[in-house]
């Protein structure tokens, strides 16, 4: 069982916000779902996974890079060839 | 080598594409001419690619999925970017932020999703061919619900590089039409090995459908016509398996117990994948911009708030949470546990038929907002997210109506045997034309 | 040895960026040091929707090679975890990193402890990652403050070595840090001038007391300035009778203080998970084929035995991949006759001298260095002019003048050693390097100085320390160094007796 706290913390962690409007409803669906998560608990077995395909490896060649304003082209701020960002505080 | 032009001006009345290509140009070779749609989380080189969200709105890849360049290599045209649920996430193509898509059998109800758009380019006639991806379900819900063939192939038989990731290890490219053989070409270009993609297996796909089945033994699960499946769709069903039998196949009752828990291990699976595969859109290298005046975490936030829908923030959210500290052995840990019992569960079966059969979904095509609660909304997944969990190939082909709209008879097989299961849908499709 | 009540204990955890030609997943170019910003990038390492990665395997045959070299325990089966968390150098949210499946476990590096014995350092794992993109801060309070980010560096191959908290002093990280960077060298995986390429993150304590992580050390010297000012901050606390905090704190390299971080970083949740779009690695087979080259101990202990060299100057030498080179190299023609003086000219003074004048040894022209210590053993120049030169060398080169050979300089300042014929009173090998009969120039010199110091030979005659010593400086000065000390010494005795006679 989730609160609202817990999904407001858990919101902020993914950072994808909530309003308060939907927070009530949202975590009445979260709280419905993870419980549906729980019938995992009824899953029994060995818990190392072997997987068939492994050491997939690439030789170390040099390819071609793409153009500095291909890089730059979708970002909304530039400047001087660097992307800007919101500065971490 | 040569290159030419057609002329794409599709009447879209069921808001099937994002993004038409009024002229698109094409080379030659085994496609070639034909115009082939994309679902819009592929990355189209100079074309718009949104995966139906606000967060990549005006986003122009600077690169061609692997699939991609391979259809422009066969001379396919790219039709346009097709309409999808927002990142893969939803069964009826109505969580796409830029409207839903409707049913071309009847637009009052859903096409089904998430490749809502490409299914019903290729029902209304837009384009012959389409590609859509399928991570639980996603080309097989549409291909059942709008009456056309759409094929999930084996896990790592098409590149997933350039596919926008929803969930790494269930999600597959593949081929949608109006017919077996249609989806069986597109297959024959998408198919093989991509160095890019190191999942992916050097197993190309070199098929023309064959129609016959005489000896074949089909596995038909009790858990695909238990009490979660409409009554009428499994009446249809059962009469196209009869045809099955008709043809010279056999049938052997069977049992996936795992079933039980495959629809959590699936939820559990992608939301925790999604959480940490959407991370990334932040609106700094791509997307809405990100206001460079307030602190990074703030800025962040208010980008992710206001363009993700609310499907996406809570599968976010859900996997954010599976995956919190602690919660890693009880969620993820155990739903790749489950995962394995769902492949012993199929190898068991397998080793006593060739091939499962039943019903792609538990219904015909929801109305336009009948599912709300989304709960609810992620059971219709039941029937079709085990070959994502198994890795198996599986196939949906129309085999008849159930109130007027198309019921889809669902084929899985043996890891790597998508060119049987591709077969048996044809002998059905051309026993009943 | 039970540790004293207030030891300090140190762990570190090292990442070296392995010097491959491509970066860990991707295919782009890793030499981006001297390009413009973003100029290295492509859909897979600028983190764009649907890339995927492709490991590299020059990477992990690296990353073995330094497992083998330091005894480490490398896993049936390793794999790449991702983890999440939110910053601006991190364009997929995600570093892709080895977290509860690494490469190797286990292992040690010796290093020589401050008690003089050796202490071996064990090692706690090792593991393969990428490396984050870099921001540079800009802007200010008024026109708002922002980032700019540049992705060059996204995706380039990082070994992270991770010790258990065995150094007991900020001189023995130093010590560990440089051990490790000599092997790395030596292991021609890691290529320590590159600007950035290392990075150190050091947990500190004294016994007893709780842990504080200190981030962000960028160069060696640092290491131990930050665990000094620790170690200092950590015990007058305690003096005070205060708490050490647990926290995180960056180093300012400028201000050589360590500054607490915000709490923030503490409480990410990195929900690791194992990366899907990767396969696990089975490489453990390939040990045994692993052929390591000489490593730093094996070195020093041949250079003792091979070239007579003592502990201490043998420890120098191998210190640095490019100095053991340089040493074996500048004796090659003739090891016997040249080793000792090589050993010591290298070690005692041509580091000084390029540490003082901040250069390079590449810089050094090895033929000629060479001459030097040869114009030193076939004693055509005295110690004192051979340093001259030296320095004369290193300055024309720091100023970008044309290159001249010792021999040259020699010649220029006119400081060949004066030679004095015993037997043949008057013969001498002038300065100039010409074979004349003439007057003694160290006979005149010191015939000079006896006529300007008067008071010196009187204190000399009362039997005053020093004074002899100040004639002989006095000598020296007007000889150039030039003159043999050991002949001078006796020139000037016989003189002095003479005149007291």
């Amino acid at each position: 069982m989730v609160s609202e706290k817990d999904v407001q913390h858990i919101a902020e962690l993914a950072d994808v916000g909530i309003s308060s409007e939907e927070l009530g409803t949202f975590t009445h669906q979260f709280n419905a779902i993870i419980e549906y998560f729980d019938t995992l608990d009824r899953v029994k077995g060995d818990p190392t996974i072997t997987h068939e395909l492994h050491t997939i490896l690439r030789e170390d060649e040099i390819e071609p890079s793409l153009p500095q304003e291909d890089v730059l082209r979708n970002a909304a701020a530039k400047e001087d060839g660097f992307i800007k960002a919101p500065r971490v505080m | 080598m040569p290159v030419h032009t057609i002329t794409f001006e599709p009447d879209d009345r069921y808001n099937a594409f994002l993004t038409v290509c009024k002229k698109p140009v094409h080379t030659e070779g085994k496609l070639a001419g034909v115009a082939v749609a994309v679902k819009d989380n592929i990355s189209t080189m100079g074309i718009e690619t949104t995966c139906a969200s606000k967060i990549l709105k005006g986003y122009v890849p600077p690169y061609d999925a692997h699939v991609v360049g391979l259809l422009k290599q066969a001379g396919a045209a790219i039709a346009g970017k097709t309409n999808m649920d927002e990142f893969g996430m939803g069964t009826t193509t109505e969580n796409s932020a830029y409207g839903p898509t409707l049913n071309p059998c009847d637009t009052g109800r859903v096409p089904g999703g998430s490749s809502g758009g490409s299914a019903a380019a290729v029902a209304s006639g837009m384009v012959r061919m389409a590609l859509g991806t399928d991570t639980g379900g996603s080309i097989r819900c549409p291909a059942a619900f709008c009456g056309i063939v759409g094929l999930k192939p084996s896990y790592g038989r098409v590149s997933r590089y350039g596919l926008i990731a929803y969930a790494n290890s269930l999600e597959q490219i593949g081929p949608m039409g109006k017919t077996v053989s249609d989806v069986s070409t597109l297959m024959n270009v998408i198919a093989g090995y991509d160095r890019h993609d190191t999942t992916s297996r050097n197993k190309p796909y070199t098929h023309t459908p064959v129609a016959d089945i005489k000896g074949l033994k089909i596995g038909i699960p009790q858990e695909y016509f238990g009490q979660g499946v409409d009554a009428q769709v499994a009446a249809v069903v059962k009469k196209a398996i009869g045809r099955l039998e008709e043809l010279g196949a056999t049938t052997v009752p069977c049992s996936i117990p795992s079933m039980e828990y495959a629809l959590a291990a699936y939820y559990v699976t992608c939301t925790c994948e999604a959480s940490s595969n959407l991370a990334r859109f932040d609106g700094v290298r791509y997307g809405p911009a990100a206001d460079t005046k307030k602190s990074w975490h703030d800025a962040y936030q208010e980008v992710r708030s206001a363009a993700f829908g609310t499907e996406v923030r809570r599968r976010i959210m859900l996997g954010t949470f599976a995956l919190s500290s602690g919660y890693y052995g009880k969620y993820y840990a155990k739903a790749q546990v489950a995962r394995e019992n769902i492949k012993a569960d199929f190898n068991r079966i397998f080793a006593d038929v060739d091939v499962i059969a039943g019903p792609t979904m538990p219904t015909i095509a929801f109305k336009l907002k009948e599912k709300s609660d989304p709960l609810s909304m992620y059971l219709a997944d039941i029937l079709t997210v085990p070959a994502n969990l198994a890795g198996i190939p599986a196939i949906s082909v129309p085999c008849g109506k159930a109130e007027g709209m198309p019921v889809g008879l669902q084929i899985m097989g043996r890891m790597f045997e998508d060119e049987r299961v591709v077969d048996v849908a044809y002998a059905y499709e051309q026993a009943v034309i | 040895m039970a540790d004293a009540e207030d030891q300090v204990i140190v762990g570190l955890e090292v990442h070296c960026q392995l010097d491959t030609k491509s970066k860990l997943f991707c295919g782009c170019d890793t030499d981006y040091r001297s390009d413009g910003p973003n100029t290295h990038v492509c859909p897979i390492c600028l983190g764009l929707p649907g890339a995927m990665p492709s490991l590299n395997k020059k990477a992990i045959q690296y990353a073995m090679k330094v497992a083998k070299a330091l005894n480490c325990e490398v896993l049936e089966e390793s794999e790449f975890s991702r983890k999440n968390y939110f910053y601006p150098d991190l364009d997929k949210a995600y570093q892709i990193t080895q977290y509860d499946k690494p490469l190797a476990e286990g292992g040690y590096l010796e290093i020589e402890s401050d008690e003089g014995g050796e202490r071996k350092i064990r090692l706690t794992r090792i593991h393969v990652e990428e490396d984050p993109g870099r921001l540079v801060h800009m802007g200010n309070v008024e026109r708002g403050k922002y980032s700019l980010v540049d992705y060059n560096r996204a995706g380039i191959p990082l070994i992270e070595i991770v010790s258990e908290p065995d150094m007991r002093s900020p001189k023995e990280a130093r010590k560990f840090l440089n051990k490790l960077r000599a092997t790395l060298e030596y292991l021609s995986v890691f290529d320590s001038e590159k600007e950035g390429s290392l990075r150190v993150d050091a947990n500190i304590s004294i016994k007893g007391h709780e842990r504080v992580e200190v981030k962000n050390i960028t160069s060696y010297k640092g290491v131990e300035k930050a665990l000094l000012f620790e170690v200092t901050r950590q015990k007058n606390l305690i003096r005070r009778g205060q708490r050490i905090e647990r926290e995180t704190r960056h180093y300012l390299e400028a201000r050589g203080v360590t500054q607490s971080a915000r709490s923030k970083e503490m409480e990410n949740d990195y929900r690791y998970f194992p990366e899907p779009d990767l396969r696990p690695l089975r490489v453990k087979s390939w040990v045994d084929g692993i052929v390591l080259p000489e490593l730093p101990d094996a070195r020093r202990e041949r250079f003792i035995a091979q070239y007579g060299c003592s502990l201490n100057h043998a420890r120098t030498l191998t210190g640095e991949l490019k100095l053991a080179n340089f040493f074996e190299k500048v004796v090659a023609a003739d090891p016997k006759n040249l080793s000792t003086l090589a050993s010591t000219w290298i070690a005692d003074t041509l580091i000084g001298e390029l540490n003082y004048r901040d250069m390079n040894l590449d810089k050094v022209n090895i033929e000629g260095f060479t001459d030097l210590i040869n114009l030193l053993k076939d004693d055509t120049i005295t110690d004192k002019s051979g340093v001259e030169i030296l320095r004369e060398t290193l300055d024309r080169i720091k100023n970008n003048l044309p290159y001249e050979t010792p021999l040259e300089i020699m010649n220029r300042l006119n400081i060949r050693k004066i030679v004095h014929l015993s037997g043949c009173g008057n013969t001498v090998s002038s300065a100039s390097g010409n074979l004349t009969v003439g007057p003694n120039p160290i006979l005149q010199a010191i015939s000079e100085v006896l006529i300007e110091q008067p008071k010196a030979i009187e204190d000399y005659n009362e039997g005053k320390k020093g004074a002899f010593n100040f004639l002989i400086g006095q000598v020296m000065k007007k000889t150039r160094g030039c003159a043999d000390p050991a002949d001078l010494n006796r020139m000037l005795t016989e003189a002095l007796k003479k005149r007291e006679a």
